[in-house]
């Protein structure tokens, strides 16, 4: 830019060229201006004053005035309830990176699969629940969980499995198993048409020169699909780490946390201080908790990004 | 490829994909019936799916006492507001970028890119003083601009993506034509991203009507602004006992975009997929 505008000054002949540039560059401006009005109100001023308010003590109401220091941010580090939320959020990103992923790899090679037919059927199949309401999803579940008349129980009662009802949602010992596995469930579906998506994506004339060249199915899967889904299946791996690490609707609206806070989870938990129902509501302290999770979803994002690039994750993923 | 797979193989497969599919999603089936029986029979038939006798009176009951006319109507309104506005503000965006090169680009596509990695939650507080200091807070417009307001970074990037693949030779002929910026993108650009405009809309619709934290949050202490998925939340807690008048306020909540889901379902997935491509 700034070497072509001297340029067209030293030339008279050219600046009704350069009316027409700075016009259109201004209608450019005009057409990402509203969107970047609201991303400076909604997106950039309240990420930077979250940071503001974890230096002060503040309820929502009023002004900022009795700052805090790091207190707020001393006070989190010192709580065990914040580590036990810490641990639990660990814990089912884990599981979901550790158990969805590479299931949701093996469902997609097989509805890739030229010689099955009904794929789409069983897309929309197993994708129903990402379409589903989440709140929805939580009561549903606590149909099916429930202590009392709970589809699960019934269903084990009249195999004859279980003798009398077990509590899945209320018991400390399967509360977060039960969590973890629906969670699987409720974005399987999204795992699986990324995978899809990168599997489609793959260069067709390679697979066709191997097959001529003899190789067999297993071949082509362990020589050629798999080494070629790496970059796509790091940028999945990525998106699907930071989006379990910030679960929130799903336990929400199925245990809430507990029971005995045994689901707890950062978002919740940060939730819970920020709006709590009863009593004065902390948002400095709730800011302070979410800055210090922040860092560590960076951190991990980070290590997950240095995978990606160095997969080549980038260049698969499209840089669009 | 070009060898035939044997019958019974192929059966197997299928037979696994039904019944895992089966499961999958039998808990909605499970609701769906038990909205059309009463609450004793809910109780007394077990797995037993097929109703005794169907009767609409839990949909009744939800509609008009538990006010899911009312959350309907708003979750109906916010959808298809932030759908529209969605659609305008990045496919807008979304042109400048892919076609343009001027000042101020490069820092803006970052800056929008950045907030892909960025955690919603914690920008509730905000977010929620800002609406109220702009005194949307009693209006069904503080929960629209508020989720009008993020990145959109993947359809700002379809859109880009879009538009920058179209010929040069489309704007030149149009300007030969004497058609100014606007008109070209409105009558000549514009129509030719449908693809890109229905993606946008069909993701955007799913998101939006299943939404829970912001609307949760924006309605705390205005149960008439209520969307269908906080609704639903609410009701849980105060009916505690009514089984099958919830199965009736889940149903309601869910079969309309399960409906439009189904018949979307292709563009969709599509959609997701052309996304991940990129």
């Amino acid at each position: 830019m700034q070497t072509i505008v001297p340029k067209a000054l030293r030339r008279p002949a050219h600046r009704a060229r350069l009316h027409y540039r700075t016009r259109k560059e201004l209608w450019c401006l005009a057409f990402i201006a509203p969107q970047l009005i609201l991303f400076i109100l909604f997106t950039l001023y309240p990420t930077i004053m979250s940071y503001v308010y974890a230096f002060f003590n503040w309820n929502g109401y009023g002004s900022l005035k009795d700052f805090a220091g790091l207190a707020n941010f001393k006070e989190t580090l010192l709580d065990p309830y914040f580590w036990n939320a810490f641990r639990n959020s660990l814990l089912f990103m884990v599981a979901l990176v550790a158990i969805q992923v590479p299931l949701a790899l093996l469902m997609a090679l097989l509805l890739d699969a030229n010689w099955l037919r009904g794929k789409v059927f069983y897309r929309t199949l197993y994708f129903l629940p990402v379409v589903t309401t989440t709140a929805v999803v939580g009561l549903v579940m606590r149909f099916v969980f429930g202590a009392y008349k709970g589809l699960l129980n019934e269903v084990l009662l009249t195999l004859g499995l279980i003798d009398t009802p077990v509590n899945w949602l209320g018991s400390t010992e399967t509360a977060m198993t039960i969590v973890i596995l629906v969670g699987i469930w409720k974005s399987f579906g999204m795992k699986l048409v990324y995978w899809l998506a990168g599997i489609q994506s793959l260069p067709k004339e390679l697979f066709e020169a191997a097959r001529i060249d003899g190789a067999s199915p297993w071949q082509l899967l362990r020589y050629l699909t798999l080494p070629l889904l790496i970059p796509v299946g790091s940028v999945i791996l990525l998106i699907s780490a930071v989006n379990a690490l910030h679960v929130f609707d799903l336990v929400k609206t199925m245990t809430d946390g507990g029971p005995a806070f045994q689901t707890d989870m950062v978002d919740l938990y940060i939730y819970r201080y920020a709006f709590s129902g009863s009593g004065e509501a902390r948002i400095g302290f709730a800011s302070a908790a979410g800055v210090l999770y922040g860092i560590v979803v960076m951190l991990i994002s980070v290590l997950l990004g240095l995978l990606v690039k160095w997969s080549g994750g980038r260049k698969a993923s499209g840089a669009a | 490829m070009k060898k035939k797979l044997k019958f019974a193989p192929v059966l197997v497969v299928h037979t696994l994909l039904l019944g895992l599919g089966l499961i999958w999603v039998f808990p909605f089936i499970w609701m769906i019936t038990a909205s059309f029986k009463t609450n004793n029979e809910y109780i007394t038939s077990g797995i037993n799916l097929v109703p005794q006798q169907i009767q609409f009176s839990n949909f009744a009951r939800a509609w008009e006492t538990a006010r899911f006319s009312v959350y309907f109507w708003n979750t109906l309104i916010v959808t298809v507001s932030v759908v529209v506005i969605i659609i305008a503000l990045c496919s807008l965006t979304g042109y400048a970028i892919g076609r343009f090169r001027f000042r101020g680009r490069l820092l803006f596509v970052s800056a929008i890119t950045a907030t892909l990695f960025m955690p919603k939650g914690y920008t509730i507080i905000s977010i929620y003083s800002l609406v109220n200091a702009l005194g949307l807070n009693n209006s069904l417009w503080g929960i629209i601009i508020a989720e009008v307001g993020g990145g959109h970074v993947l359809f700002i990037l379809l859109f880009v993506a879009y538009f920058r693949g179209l010929p040069k030779e489309l704007e030149e002929s149009a300007e030969v034509d004497g058609s100014g910026f606007v008109r070209t993108f409105a009558t000549i650009m514009l129509p030719l991203a449908k693809p890109i405009i229905a993606t946008t809309a069909i993701m955007q619709f799913m998101w939006s009507w299943n939404a829970f934290l912001m609307p949760l949050t924006l309605t705390l202490s205005k149960p008439e602004l209520r969307t269908l998925g906080v609704g639903m939340f609410q009701f849980v807690g105060e009916n505690t006992m009514d089984w099958t008048g919830m199965a009736a306020a889940a149903s309601i909540s869910l079969v309309p975009i399960l409906a439009v889901f189904i018949m979307l379902q292709r563009y969709f997935i599509e959609g997701v997929a052309g996304a991940v491509k990129g």
